[in-house]
């Protein structure tokens, strides 16, 4: 599936969405606007927009704490979100789950989540119906470079493996686990070379702030998963520019290392290539940023008039 | 006496006993180049080096099953649990394997390991970052379970479970982080399984855990004013439990407020109203309440969180209620 001028003008405006998103988000956080904890990734959007934008509507997604961008690029509508964010009765979980723990089966979204690895063995499970279903469906899995450290992620694989699940493993790799770098907690260059220990999966690095690298190799991983040649582990390398959450100081990081992380902007990327090739004028980068911006006030404003959740709410759906 | 803040003990208990004994070493997800997520432990990496104060992978079972290990074979680990909730990744290793090790291998090994771990609710982080789970290792015969209150007990109660031969489970609190309040110079620890009378009264006995104990003070205060005296007691240890210290106590006052963070039902308040029912029914006067959270998991947004969260008003109504029987 080769991209069209016009879905790279789409895949363009959802990163340039979820990076205006969250720097309101940021915004709006450290105006003390939006309660609990934030984790943003800026820096990261053309993994979102770049494995989502392949996936249909009916596919699966699972991500994590730093999850926002996945869900916009997934379809979600950024009112709703923010109205989540703020904890508005509004939200996609009616305010009681937050920016860690966005979700919306509807859409394919199976929940962020706010245990590192913990939606891993989710995303099995749902290859697993989605075979045992022969639905045709594959599941794109999220997850951190941290979260290869935690068993989960071990188990996952090789269930996945063994029994040739239709899923892709998503390493967003962004070099960093909290405040501790990539180097303190793995002993290995690449997160890929990980799917050497299982037979079925295929281990593939890749340019992750490369959105259009991003996306066609999402595309054959999505592909080889829907012929049922089993998972691929994708690593997708990228770039946190904001700290672990809203407010880390990040006295830990080198100075150098944002400032490297900077000079590799997925979004500028993404922008002089359209330019370059004269699929998008100046004028048309101009109007994408003119639409997103109301669009990222109504969302705002949505989710500030929305009411918030009735106290009672509490004890509502614990069970069906 | 100087002030310090509770996270600041429970820095400098872990500091003076790692220069104290040689095989006290720290492990877990942040602890050393970054201080801990909480900071509770700044400066440790920086005094003792990289050998004794080792940042793990994300990694909560093999961290616990590193200390098991460890301790199994003559050192003293104290791990971090970044939160209490991320322990259930641990849970084996805390359940089946450290809790069992002394007794199943005929009472000859030691084993010495502490695993701190903050709780509780109140800082809208939802409902897998806010949870209090002290229940779950307190139905575990071979733990001891710590849950300390105050910034004096952290500091005394820390140093205690670093010297003991057991697996210990320290909860910590991170609204309780920083709580300021005076601690002795110099060394000094507070016996395990020994609970403390916080306040003393004659009518209504709260026994109060980790940051319900302040909740229950200000309770106490405010009853006071219309002549209700409150005995505030803190178990502090809550595995074991300092039960006379509680069945003395409700024997004077012949009533009984139990209030814990966690939720009602099965909850550790549960245990001590059995207890007090089956060892001292004949003095109690009313019902025994609980005060704690309803039966769900803690909501993110904030007007569900204060709907959760017990309060000291809770505890008013509580004893209003007691103390008119
Ligand atoms: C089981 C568990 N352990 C620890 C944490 C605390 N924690 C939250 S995010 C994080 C780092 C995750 O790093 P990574 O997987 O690389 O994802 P990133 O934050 O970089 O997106 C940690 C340790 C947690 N939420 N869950």
């Amino acid at each position: 599936m080769e991209l069209t001028k016009e879905d790279m003008v789409k895949l363009f405006t959802t990163m340039l969405t979820i990076r205006r998103f969250e720097e309101k988000v940021s915004e709006l956080f450290l105006g003390g606007k939006i309660p609990g904890f934030i984790h943003l990734g800026i820096g990261q959007e053309a993994v979102a927009a770049g494995c989502c934008f392949p996936l249909k509507k009916e596919d699966y997604i699972a991500n994590t704490h730093r999850g926002h961008g996945q869900c916009i690029a997934k379809g979600a509508d950024i009112k709703i979100l923010m109205a989540e964010i703020f904890g508005k009765a509004t939200g996609y979980c009616k305010g009681k789950g937050g920016s860690m723990h966005l979700a919306s089966l509807d859409l394919g979204i199976l929940g962020a989540n706010g245990i590192v690895a913990g939606g891993i063995p989710i995303a099995v499970g749902a290859a697993f119906s989605a075979k045992y279903r022969k639905s045709d469906q594959v599941v794109a899995c999220f997850f951190g470079d941290g979260a290869t450290g935690e068993g989960a992620f071990y188990e996952s694989l090789n269930l996945a493996s063994i029994l040739k699940l239709p899923i892709i493993f998503v390493c967003e790799n962004n070099h960093w686990a909290e405040f501790s770098p990539q180097s303190t907690h793995m002993d290995i260059e690449k997160v890929a070379q990980k799917a050497l220990a299982f037979g079925n999966i295929k281990g593939e690095t890749i340019d992750g702030n490369d959105v259009i690298t991003v996306h066609n190799a999402m595309v054959k991983a999505i592909e080889r998963a829907r012929r049922g040649e089993g998972p691929t582990l994708l690593e997708c390398n990228t770039t946190r520019y904001r700290g672990h959450y809203e407010g880390d100081p990040q006295k830990y990081r080198p100075k150098d290392d944002l400032e490297s992380a900077k000079s590799n902007d997925a979004i500028e990327r993404f922008k002089t290539f359209l330019l370059e090739k004269n699929i998008v004028t100046s004028k048309n980068i101009e109007d994408i940023e003119g639409e997103i911006k109301p669009k990222i006030d109504e969302a705002v404003k949505f989710a500030e008039e929305s009411p918030l959740p009735l106290p009672e709410e509490t004890l509502k759906d614990v069970y069906s | 006496m100087p002030e310090t803040r509770y996270v600041r003990a429970i820095n400098d208990a872990l500091k003076e006993e790692m220069e104290r004994d040689p095989k006290v070493f720290v492990a877990g997800e942040d602890v050393a180049i970054a201080g801990g997520s909480f900071s509770a432990t700044r400066g440790l990496y920086e005094q003792f080096g990289k050998e004794r104060v080792v940042d793990t992978p994300i990694a909560e079972s093999s961290i616990v099953g590193l200390a098991i290990g460890a301790a199994l074979t003559g050192l003293r680990p104290v791990v971090e649990i970044m939160f209490n909730d991320f322990v259930t990744c641990a849970m084996d290793q805390i359940v089946n394997q450290a809790a069992k090790i002394k007794y199943m291998f005929g009472g000859k090994p030691k084993l010495p390991l502490v695993i701190r771990m903050p709780a509780g609710a109140g800082m809208n982080a939802g409902p897998q970052h806010s949870q209090s789970l002290e229940a779950w290792f307190t139905h575990i015969p071979g733990l001891k379970v710590i849950m300390p209150s105050t910034v004096y007990d952290a500091k005394g109660l820390l140093k205690s479970a670093i010297r003991d031969d057991n697996p210990i489970i320290f909860i910590e609190n991170k609204i309780l982080y920083s709580l300021k309040g005076d601690v002795p110079e110099g060394d000094y620890t507070i016996p395990i399984g020994v609970g403390e009378i916080k306040r003393e009264g004659r009518d209504v006995t709260i026994v109060a855990t980790s940051q319900m104990v302040h909740k229950a003070l200000k309770a106490a205060q405010t009853l006071s004013a219309e002549k209700i005296e409150a005995e505030v007691i803190d178990p502090r240890t809550l595995s074991p439990l300092d039960k006379n210290l509680i069945i003395d106590s409700v024997k004077k006052t012949g009533r009984l407020v139990i209030a814990y963070e966690a939720v009602k039902f099965c909850g550790y308040g549960a245990e001590i109203a059995a207890i007090v029912s089956e060892e001292a029914f004949r003095f109690l006067k009313a019902p025994i309440k609980r005060v704690a959270a309803p039966f769900t998991p803690i909501p993110f947004s904030k007007p569900l969180e204060q709907f959760y969260l017990p309060k000291d008003t809770d505890i008013i109504q509580a004893v209003k209620e007691v103390v008119a029987n």
